[in-house]
């Protein structure tokens, strides 16, 4: 005979948000568990009335949607929860993202209003990532800069480039260049002092399996022997519904705000 | 000490671009949740800088509640800032000695070498190696004897420290018992010297310190051999230097309600709650467990304390599972009411409660149903320790076969199905047969379980490890079982426990081999010659000797041969060697306050199998702690009860909650809750 938890179900739930968050600075370093670990704790600091699910251990009821792997930063990342008393979205907004750590970052909190599912809008991603130089100085600067658009050009001259990457189901080998809808080059000075440093600027379909950035770097060592000098740093600039037309990425919360009139 | 007044700078920037390839990287870029960071030079150029290390990985070292409350006193005070430090993984190790990475804290990046203190709390000895890489790391010499003023004052504290001759080459100092006093004794010490202008530099504040009665300087103590090996006497080599040096008390709990704010990682660490200590000292008088015989007296915390801590921790932390830590839980004296009211108070909030070691008795199976009635229900674990009855009586483990078997059906009828036993193996005057008792010991439990709870789905898990003498305890002077037999009576258990069909797969067998055991045993009644091969063990690669992944036997013994080649000692003299009463133990100058005389008797009676009572309940047994120490048992009941925590009802938290809703109410009484639990861990009036 199985034990039954005591006590009335949990509350139904009355309402359900869409967050924007963002991956920011050195908590670019955290896992997606870490931030799981990390959420749960804040929605009961700021006394976010969540729903739970029923039984033994009943978790707050959060959805995750396609996080950006360890290492990476991102400003939009998206997620959605379930709650049991109906609040501002707003401020709810303000109280979570002061009871998050600084770098975990909520950016946007909207009511569900529109049908559908969130993971559903997110058909691809625009990437940045930020190519170094090892040494400071102009001169070096526009070499890696050169060096850079020609292996973009490489790439993207390329029908398929074999990737392969260690996976949950073991190593896996995969075409990195079809997923690629854009790439553009711009140089930029950095944050780091002297250093040059070439930023591209990525559109990315969300294939099964994933194409990442890093994929994308293999396939720069695959097709054009191009290492990076110094640790990149990649950042997930926007994701959501995808015009193949244009390549073009639109906010996913763009038919929850429209459905809601507000 | 830092003489140079140039700012220190953040290596973080050098740091960061080693994360990329390091696994884990979240555990090295700090920024927790109620984290401290000090300006370098609030205080003036006399603030007192301490660097804390816990020798052990991030996701170990963090949740240390000894570290945890040392950060949090010293941050709180006008003088002194407090930054943590943490083993760093061989494959990061490696990363910053290629890149010249000092080590550094997680706080600020600061590098550890520019601090004034660098404070190691030691649970266990095999974090000595792990210490040595970080001095190396920090740019501080390992031999304490080679460090200008320029170098931190290395100071080890923690349970291991009640014996640090094994670590006097590398330590300047060492700290007995609670933290939260001395630290601040220490800070008065060394800001008024730096004030001065640091007159005598690094042997003047040694020697100050020393002179606190309260803090061991190894270096100004000699230690003289017999011609056998034995150490024939320990003396201060200079005058004004405390022949004994005391342990520190801390006598009332409520007025050190530390941690105030637990830290908060975004990093998964080995505890994933908060803890709030209920009591500190445990007078069981358990023979084997150090902990136990250096901590007394027995002091609690009030159910008010207790109360307090868990409300303004959960508030800080958001944790959803509160510990109610001490070294044996259930003996709180107002432990039924702190645990009901506990429980009403976060009814409906999904907050758990847990009293993580607690003894064998039908008392415990109430108070788990207690804690667990909000649905949370965590396995029960009992600790007999021993097998047989007469191994009980040797080890002072009040528990029958019959309590035993009792307890566990208690558990069994109330719905738990699984129980967790904890043994040891290699226990003084043990045999087989004792052993072995281990394995009927499950059986009965089993047999009885499944008519208990009329089913055949019950489950229980013997676990045992190696047994290690410990100083300051009864069982100081036996010889330790050595390794071949632990493993060959752990093999003959295991064998008896798989053998019986009707049994075999309700019985999990979970086991410690005996090889590290010895290595602990090594350290923790070595003396100053066990330097030299800890310090051989680290250069030839030994790291984290705690992870059975990192922990080498075979070059722990190598490194013990050469270095000890020429002695009259080894490895065997340190651990299986039985010693005489009159023998000088390398920690004798160290007062844990407990008597040695009766110690010693204590370790007599346990040889003719006599038991010896709590003495929370029953007269004294002149174990000498609280006259020497001048303290005293402080325990309850007071009769008092924990404030309510007044609500606010309808009252959102933080005004987030929206009241001009449109939805209807759902009729029926789920509705209601749902703003009452919301309610209930909101704000506090």
């Amino acid at each position: 005979m199985a034990r039954q938890p005591e006590g009335p179900p949990p509350p139904p739930v009355v309402q359900k948000l869409r967050l924007q968050y963002a991956k920011r600075g050195r908590l670019r370093f955290s896992s997606h568990r870490d931030f799981q670990r990390a959420l749960e704790r804040a929605v009961r600091r700021a006394s976010i009335p969540m729903a739970y699910s029923a039984g033994f251990h009943p978790h707050p009821r959060i959805s995750y949607a396609n996080a950006a792997p360890t290492g990476t930063a991102s400003e939009a990342e998206y997620i959605e929860i379930a709650l049991a008393a109906r609040c501002d979205p707003e401020a709810l907004r303000t109280a979570l993202d002061s009871a998050l750590p600084d770098g975990l970052d909520i950016v946007d909190v909207v009511e569900v209003t529109a049908p559908g599912v969130l993971a559903d809008r997110l058909q691809a991603s625009v990437w940045q990532i930020e190519l170094f130089t090892d040494t400071p100085g102009e001169e070096a600067a526009q070499a890696n800069d050169a060096r850079v658009r020609s292996v973009v050009e490489r790439f993207l001259a390329a029908e398929r480039v074999e990737v392969q990457r260690m996976t949950k189901n073991g190593l896996r080998t995969f075409d990195a260049r079809e997923a690629v809808l854009r790439i553009e080059v711009e140089p930029s000075v950095t944050s780091r002092p002297g250093n040059g440093c070439a930023i591209l600027s990525l559109v990315v379909r969300h294939n099964t399996p994933a194409v990442r950035p890093d994929d994308v770097l293999s396939a720069f060592r695959a097709v054009a022997d191009f290492a990076p000098p110094s640790p990149p740093r990649v950042t997930r600039l926007a994701q959501g519904l995808l015009d193949e037309a244009d390549g073009s990425v639109t906010d996913p919360l763009v038919p929850d705000r429209d459905g809601g009139g507000a | 000490m830092r003489t140079d007044t140039s700012a220190v700078e953040s290596v973080f920037d050098r740091l960061e671009s080693l994360l990329p390839f390091v696994s884990k990287p979240i555990q090295y870029v700090g920024g927790e949740l109620n984290s401290t960071i000090k300006e370098w030079d609030f205080a003036g150029p006399s603030t007192v800088r301490w660097a804390l290390m816990y020798p052990d990985a991030y996701e170990v070292g963090l949740p240390n509640q000894g570290t945890m409350i040392l950060y949090e006193v010293l941050n709180e005070r006008s003088d002194a800032l407090a930054e943590r430090t943490y083993a760093v993984w061989p494959d990061l190790e490696k990363l910053m000695r290629e890149h010249q990475v000092p080590q550094f804290t997680v706080d600020a990046h600061r590098p550890v070498g520019e601090f004034d203190v660098l404070g190691l709390s030691f649970s266990t000895e095999l974090g000595y190696t792990n210490m040595l890489t970080a001095l190396d790391l920090a740019g501080i010499p390992l031999s304490a004897a080679e460090r200008t003023i320029d170098h931190p004052i290395v100071l080890a504290g923690g349970h291991a420290a009640f014996n640090p001759e094994p670590i006097a080459d590398f330590i300047d100092a060492a700290v007995l018992g609670d933290g939260e006093q001395a630290v601040g004794i220490i800070t008065d010490v060394i800001r008024e010297w730096k004030q001065e202008g640091c007159p005598g530099g690094r042997e003047e504040v040694l020697f100050r310190l020393s002179g606190t009665g309260g803090v061991y300087v190894p270096s100004l103590y000699d230690v003289d051999y017999l011609p056998d090996g034995r150490i024939q006497r320990v003396v201060p080599n200079r005058d004004g230097v405390p022949r004994r040096v005391s342990k520190h008390t801390v006598m009332d709990l409520d007025e050190w309600p530390y941690p105030k704010k637990p830290l908060v990682p975004v990093a998964e660490s080995v505890h994933e709650r908060m803890s709030v200590e209920i009591f500190r000292g445990c007078t069981r008088g358990c023979r084997f467990c150090q902990a136990g015989m250096i901590t007394r007296p027995v002091r609690e915390r009030t159910i008010e304390g207790i109360g307090s801590m868990v409300d303004a921790g959960l508030k800080a932390t958001g944790f959803e599972e509160v510990g109610l830590l001490s070294l044996s839980s259930a003996d709180h004296s107002e432990i039924a009411e702190v645990t009901k009211q506990l429980a009403d108070r976060y009814e409906g909030t999904n907050t758990g409660l847990s009293l993580p070691s607690t003894r064998v008795d039908a008392f415990n199976i109430d108070l788990a149903q207690e804690l667990s009635r909000g649905g949370r229900r965590s396995g029960l674990t009992f600790a007999p320790e021993g097998g047989s009855e007469r191994i009980r009586k040797v080890i002072n483990k009040m528990v029958t076969e019959d309590d035993l078997v009792r307890t566990v059906a208690a558990a069994y009828g109330a719905g738990w199905r699984q129980v967790k036993l904890y043994f040891m193996c290699g226990l003084p005057t043990e045999t087989d047969e004792d052993v072995l008792q281990i394995a009927e010991l499950a059986k009965r439990v089993i047999q009885t379980g499944r008519e208990v709870s009329g089913t055949k789905d019950i489950r229980c898990t013997v676990s045992i490890g190696g047994f290690v003498p410990k100083p300051h305890t009864p069982f100081q002077w036996v010889g330790q079982t050595a390794p071949e037999v632990v493993d060959a009576r752990l093999a003959k258990l295991r064998d008896a426990i798989r053998s019986d069909k009707r049994y075999g797969k309700a019985i999990g067998f979970r086991y410690h081999d005996g090889k590290p055991g010895q290595v602990e045993g090594l350290l923790s009644r070595g003396d100053r010659r066990v330097g030299q091969v800890i310090r051989a063990v680290w250069e030839d690669g030994g790291r984290f000797d705690g992870w059975s992944e990192h922990f080498s036997y075979d070059r722990w013994m190598a490194c013990a041969d050469q270095v000890l080649a020429d002695s009259v000692v080894d490895v065997n003299w340190y651990t299986t060697r039985e010693r005489t009463e009159e023998e000088v133990l390398p920690w004798d100058h160290l007062e844990s306050g407990l008597d040695k005389e009766w110690l010693w008797e204590d370790w007599q009676d346990s040889l003719s199998e006599d038991e010896v009572e709590d003495c929370r309940w029953t007269p004294c047994f002149d174990c000498g702690v609280c006259p020497q120490m001048n303290t005293e048992i402080q325990i309850g009941p007071t009769g008092r009860s924990l404030l309510p925590l007044a609500v606010v009802p309808g009252q959102g938290p933080a005004g987030i909650q929206t009241h001009t809703h449109t939805h209807t109410p759902i009729t029926g009484p789920t509705a209601a809750p749902a703003a009452g639990q919301v309610a209930a861990a909101g704000p506090v009036a």
